[in-house]
């Protein structure tokens, strides 16, 4: 059991430290590292509460595929720190207030002692406990509508993501530009402007 | 190993991701925060499960996940959108949808 309760710590820990570090890091580059060592710190806290198969989600879809698209999204627009333009007076000091008073909310609710209604031993657990086996067979049978809603859901976000992101260059060619030149750096504006000369 | 203590940390990491989102001002860094609080409301549905010994809390934490990377593909593309259009990435500044 002693193990159990260090590695708790340990992991709890890192997941702390990667949250602040997501939030405290100027550089958003640098938050993207932190929130992929508090997702992994992360997986070790569901392997303690024996949810193997999604540690291994976690891992694996999160901190693999989710954070390397976010990475390339970071590296295209250029993970400048964040501009320290003229500040707005209302919003920034509302912010930190309100993530205080939600702060200080939790606690009083721990304080006050919510928590000790709770059955904090945890129930027996079968054998297979949180198995791909246990979870598939939960979702093709009682969680069907949900898993095929969530199917369809994805098939709309990738759909969405397609027309968000396309260039829209059909439209640009036929009328006059419109706006300030594209900045793709001074290779590509020399052959836009040879384009325009020809 | 108490479940409290999960569901004490998950609360923890949640605040942290709203003062994120809150005080942050570069849209990339809000979508990390919400990844921050949709994953401590993952750690409590799954200490949850662990509490009463059934796996639906798993699995709900799996459709979480799901929406959770929906919501990052989108995210992603408005972001790649307004940079295309030279739009200023702040969010802060955008106050409108208008295309």
């Amino acid at each position: 059991m002693w193990f159990q309760q260090v590695l708790f710590f340990i992991a709890g820990a890192g997941a702390l430290a990667g949250a602040l570090g997501v939030v405290m890091l100027r550089n958003p580059f640098y938050s993207v590292l932190a929130l992929v060592a508090h997702l992994i710190a992360l997986a070790v806290l569901f392997l303690l509460l024996y949810a193997e198969f999604l540690a291994v989600g976690q891992v694996v879809v999160y901190a693999g595929a989710v954070m390397v698209l976010y990475l390339f999204v970071v590296a295209y627009i250029g993970g400048a720190d964040e501009p320290l333009g003229p500040e707005h007076g209302a919003l920034r000091t509302l912010g930190p207030l309100f993530a205080a008073a939600l702060g200080i909310e939790l606690c009083i609710a721990f304080i006050a002692s919510g928590l000790s209604a709770l059955d904090s031993r945890g129930a027996e657990l079968e054998p297979g406990f949180g198995s791909p086996g246990g979870i598939g067979q939960l979702l093709l049978t009682r969680f069907l509508v949900a898993f095929e809603a969530a199917s369809f859901l994805l098939l709309l976000a990738a759909v969405g993501a397609i027309v968000l992101a396309r260039r829209r260059r059909g439209l640009e060619e036929e009328g006059p530009t419109v706006g300030p030149p594209r900045d793709r750096g001074p290779a590509a504006s020399e052959t836009e402007t040879l384009e325009v000369r020809v | 190993m108490d479940v409290i203590w999960f569901l004490v940390l998950s609360a923890f990491i949640f605040v942290i991701g709203a003062a994120g989102v809150l005080t942050r001002r570069n849209p990339l860094v809000v979508l990390l925060c919400l990844e921050l609080m949709l994953n401590a409301g993952n750690l409590a549905l799954i200490a949850f499960s662990r509490m009463h010994g059934n796996e639906a809390g798993q699995v709900f934490a799996l459709i979480v996940m799901v929406i959770a990377a929906c919501e990052v593909v989108i995210g992603l593309g408005i972001i790649v959108a307004m940079y295309r259009n030279r739009l200023p990435i702040d969010v802060d500044e955008m106050s409108e949808l208008r295309g």
